[in-house]
């Protein structure tokens, strides 16, 4: 029970080591869980849209390549 | 040439000028960029009394002396070659001691007597566990702590 | 290095590593934390103070690793035009912000009682602070303009530009007398910290370079469906558009 009190106390410096630890956790956490969030929340509006689009699309013209990407062709065609 | 090698060597021509010039700049601010005066550069250009300024160097052996009542102290901080003597009333940090690196803030006084309205601990380097250290100083391994 | 332009091809290759990367992270990190806080011994200056060394140093080199990371990135867009360095680059400032940010406060909370004071204006903590700012730059840049390209073409001059910053945090220390101390760890001599306590430093940065790896993996995933999301939109205006004038015509 002492050693759980004294590990605690970081040898009078608790008030610094605890919030340092805690914040890097805190912000680490953070940033990977606001990422996810934003991944799965975009691959889900992919999803609705591919299914409406895609539909639509195909009484006007053939389906446009799903993994082209506007930009990244022509840009890399140029010499 | 590609207009792919043409902005490879803009860029690199960019980076070579900014880096020099930021190297020319840092070179020519190099003293006001030093955060303290050392006790030889104090007493080479000591500065008018009114002027705050911060000197550092390590806190002499032997010359730490506290009041009765614990809150004033006063001892010399050197850099090996000259010595200031430190007046401050406060609380100071975890870290000082005789031998330490210190910075403290404050203005010369007429007499001579540099007074600190804060002193700061400096840190060396070294990382260590207690008992090397013991271990060390048994040994008479140690080699000290002033390192600066 | 063009061959991972292709988005496709880029997600499969993330998604291949991705598991890798989150389950090490895990693991040098659970392992790094245990050792920091349960077995390394304390500082003969310090005390138990030194713990918040495993958290602030790796924090500090990741923060200009990331930087690195970034200018190097903003350089291929710039020079080859590659379309996945900008995203990367994109992806990459929130992060080093993030450890930036950490280097700042855990230096403060640590530097209170060891050195006596929060702050002060000193060559490393100032460079470290410009730092943070341009990752606060970098992020403001890529959204100031409607047109994104230009946006990426403004936030890569600045990374490049603010690189200059690395060595001088880096050197600060050697260059100007400074509160803080010079390095511990990179050093040509090697390094003046016991190996009871580099190790879980060293284990904690590993963890730390890891999560770096993961996070901006799922990031640049992210940026290229949001691309894809814009294309589809933009499709589906166009379509609109299509059908419209076929009606009138």
């Amino acid at each position: 029970m002492e050693e759980i009190t004294a590990f605690f106390e970081m040898g009078g410096y608790a008030v610094y080591v605890w919030p340092s630890l805690a914040l890097t956790v805190v912000i680490m956490a953070g940033l990977l869980i606001a990422t996810l969030r934003q991944l799965r929340n975009r691959q889900r509006r992919l999803a609705e849209l591919e299914a409406r689009g895609v539909q639509r699309q195909r009484r006007q013209r053939p389906a446009p390549d799903p993994t082209a990407q506007p930009g990244a062709e022509t840009r890399e065609a140029r010499p | 040439m590609t207009r792919k090698r043409r902005r490879l060597y803009i860029v690199i021509a960019a980076l070579l000028v900014f880096g020099g010039a930021t190297a020319l700049v840092l070179t020519a601010l190099d003293d006001s960029l030093d955060l303290f005066q050392s006790p030889s550069q104090l007493m080479a250009s000591p500065p008018p009394p009114e002027r705050g300024i911060r000197l550092g160097g390590l806190v002499e052996e032997g010359t730490v002396l506290k009041s009765t009542d614990g809150l004033s102290v006063s001892f010399r901080v050197t850099d090996g070659a000259q010595s200031v003597p430190v007046s401050y009333k406060g609380i100071l940090p975890d870290l000082f001691r005789e031998g330490q690196g210190v910075i403290t803030v404050g203005n010369m006084g007429p007499d001579g007597t540099f007074v600190a309205r804060e002193v700061l601990a400096k840190h060396d380097e070294n990382y260590l566990p207690r008992e090397v250290v013991d271990a060390l100083k048994e040994s008479g391994q140690w080699q000290g702590e002033a390192t600066q | 290095m063009h061959r991972f332009a292709n988005p496709a091809r880029f997600t499969r290759l993330a998604d291949r590593i991705l598991p890798f990367a989150a389950v090490g992270t895990v693991v040098a990190l659970g392992v790094g934390f245990y050792l920091a806080l349960f077995v390394a011994p304390g500082d003969y200056q310090q005390g138990e103070s030194v713990r918040i060394m495993y958290v602030h140093v790796p924090s500090a080199w990741m923060a200009m690793f990331i930087y690195v990371a970034i200018a190097v990135a903003s350089a291929v867009a710039l020079i080859w035009r590659h379309p996945l360095a900008d995203l990367a680059a994109k992806a990459s400032s929130p992060v080093g912000a993030g450890f930036a940010f950490l280097t700042l406060v855990t230096g403060s909370l640590w530097g209170r009682p060891m050195w006596g004071t929060w702050w002060e204006w000193d060559g490393r903590l100032t460079s470290m602070l410009i730092l943070f700012f341009l990752y606060l730059g970098h992020m403001a840049l890529l959204n100031a303009f409607e047109d994104s390209q230009r946006g990426y073409r403004a936030a890569a001059i600045l990374a490049l530009v603010g690189v200059v910053n690395i060595p001088i945090i880096k050197f600060s220390v050697d260059w100007w007398s400074t509160l803080h101390q010079p390095a511990s760890v990179m050093r040509l001599d090697g390094p003046t910290i016991h190996p009871s306590m580099l190790w879980p430093l060293l284990i904690v940065a590993v963890g730390f370079k890891l999560y770096y790896l993961t996070v901006v993996l799922l990031r640049i995933k992210s940026e290229l469906i949001a691309a894809r999301l814009r294309a589809l939109d933009l499709a589906t205006v166009k379509a609109a558009e299509v059908q419209g004038q076929a009606v009138q015509g």
